[in-house]
């Protein structure tokens, strides 16, 4: 398959410089950004199917002894590119707070207790229609040190291979009408609405599984759309 | 505007998830441990051609290391050929992947262990010299940077076509300096993301 990464996709990504969210002044690069043609290093990528998931590995609930607490749920979609074809075969792994909002790593020091059922950590290759699902528990909304009273949204954290080194996608899913929203840099570091929108789960009433899970959809678009022979002509 | 999902920051705590096994030492009891996918350890036992390691410092804005972020390469094998369907020549050697991933320690330090790359074609029927892609995460990063990595013991750097596009007193800070480990050639790839020296990044 022979793809093209046009570079104006990008203008719905947040700046590198977004200096509502504090840490990016230091971490952002301060001179311009080399542009340069996509190589074959550039446009080919890893490929990490179903040999790199294990059985069992999509299932946040069931790796330690007992069920961890919090709300049982299932989050579900597709990867496609910029064209909506089906990403197939492609590594999402997620990680996540555990219900009370703590993260099972040692920078956490937020007072809210760990849960010895669940590490929070999660992985799937997608199907030939790019379909991906987990179960897991909904994460809660955690404090963080960027201002007075910051608290981060629910959100599940998302990392995406897609077709070549171009597509990698690092992002973040949110749920739908969190009360949280206008108040997280880092949510509104992107400034289109309808971008934002895309990061924002939909609540699936139709594969919420009856007395057992709430479902959500989230479907993740990655960079790469069909490259027509007027493009390849253009040099 | 495109339809593509926004890019996120990587945060603080991915460590757990993406690179358990790595340098960063993140599990508060020791009982949360969790498989690894990729690692900084590219070398499989196929591999042919020269081992090497890579190590380096990636710091901020005002020098200081920074101590969450990750760093993931990808590289062709010693022949020069990619592991990747968008490379359609014949790779002997199978196993390799040429794909690693890093998360740094309080130092800010990362470090690869893999195989040192062949030239790999270029745009316009021009080769390009031994490089190795990097793509970086971090928090309070809410996108990924591209840079590369090109080897100091190289004389095709001279006739390479992307480190043409950089200006000549900035091409030094995508070169990666050998020194000698006993047998093992080792490269210092030091990344400074903001300020003097700032090292080159791409817009891909
Ligand atoms: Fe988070």
């Amino acid at each position: 398959m022979s793809l093209i990464y046009p570079v104006k996709s990008l203008d719905a990504y947040p700046k590198h410089l977004s200096p509502e969210y504090r840490s990016t002044v230091k971490r952002s690069p301060s001179k311009p950004l080399i542009i340069m043609p996509h190589t074959l290093s550039e446009l080919s990528g890893p490929v990490y199917g179903h040999d790199a998931v294990q059985e069992g590995d999509n299932d946040l609930t069931k790796q330690h002894k007992g069920e961890p607490l919090g709300e049982r749920i299932i989050v579900h979609g597709h990867v496609l590119d910029e064209d909506k074809r089906p990403v197939p075969d492609t590594l999402v792994e997620i990680w996540q707070a555990n219900a009370c909002g703590r993260y099972v790593h040692n920078v956490d020091q937020h007072p809210a207790p760990l849960d010895p059922n669940f590490t929070g950590a999660g992985r799937a290759v997608t199907d030939k229609h790019g379909y991906y699902k987990f179960i897991t528990v909904k994460p809660g909304a955690y404090p963080w040190g960027n201002h007075h009273n910051a608290w981060r949204p629910n959100h599940i954290h998302f990392s995406v291979f897609g077709h070549s080194f171009l597509s990698r996608l690092v992002t973040q899913m949110y749920f739908p009408g969190d009360y949280l929203f206008p108040f997280d840099p880092i949510f509104n570091s992107v400034t289109d609405e309808k971008a934002r929108n895309r990061m924002v789960s939909t609540f699936d009433l139709e594969n919420t599984i009856p007395d057992w899970a709430l479902c959500f959809r989230f479907d993740i678009v990655l960079r790469g759309r069909e490259a027509t022979p007027l493009d390849t002509d253009k040099h | 505007m495109s339809d593509i999902t926004p890019s996120q920051t990587v945060g603080p705590f991915f460590a757990y998830g993406l690179a358990p096994k790595g340098r960063c030492h993140w599990d508060p009891n020791g009982s949360y441990s969790w498989k690894e996918t990729v690692g900084d350890n590219l070398v499989t036992p196929d591999a042919t051609g020269q081992k090497i390691h890579i190590e380096g410092r990636i710091t901020d804005g005002d020098g200081m290391p920074i101590n969450d972020a990750m760093l993931e390469i990808w590289q062709a094998d010693a022949q020069g050929r990619y592991a990747s369907p968008a490379d359609n020549r014949a790779r002997p050697n199978t196993q390799f992947k040429g794909f690693g991933r890093s998360a740094t320690d309080k130092d800010g330090v990362f470090g690869f262990d893999t195989i040192k790359p062949g030239a790999v074609p270029g745009p316009n029927g021009k080769t390009q010299a031994p490089h190795i892609v990097f793509c970086i995460f971090s928090r309070g990063m809410l996108r990924q940077i591209y840079t590369r990595m090109y080897f100091s013991d190289e004389g095709a750097n001279a006739a390479d076509p992307i480190l043409a596009l950089v200006p000549e007193d900035r091409r030094g800070t995508l070169v990666a300096h050998k020194t000698m480990k006993g047998d093992l050639p080792v490269y210092r790839f030091d990344i400074r993301v903001q300020g003097e020296n700032e090292t080159v990044f791409f817009q891909v």
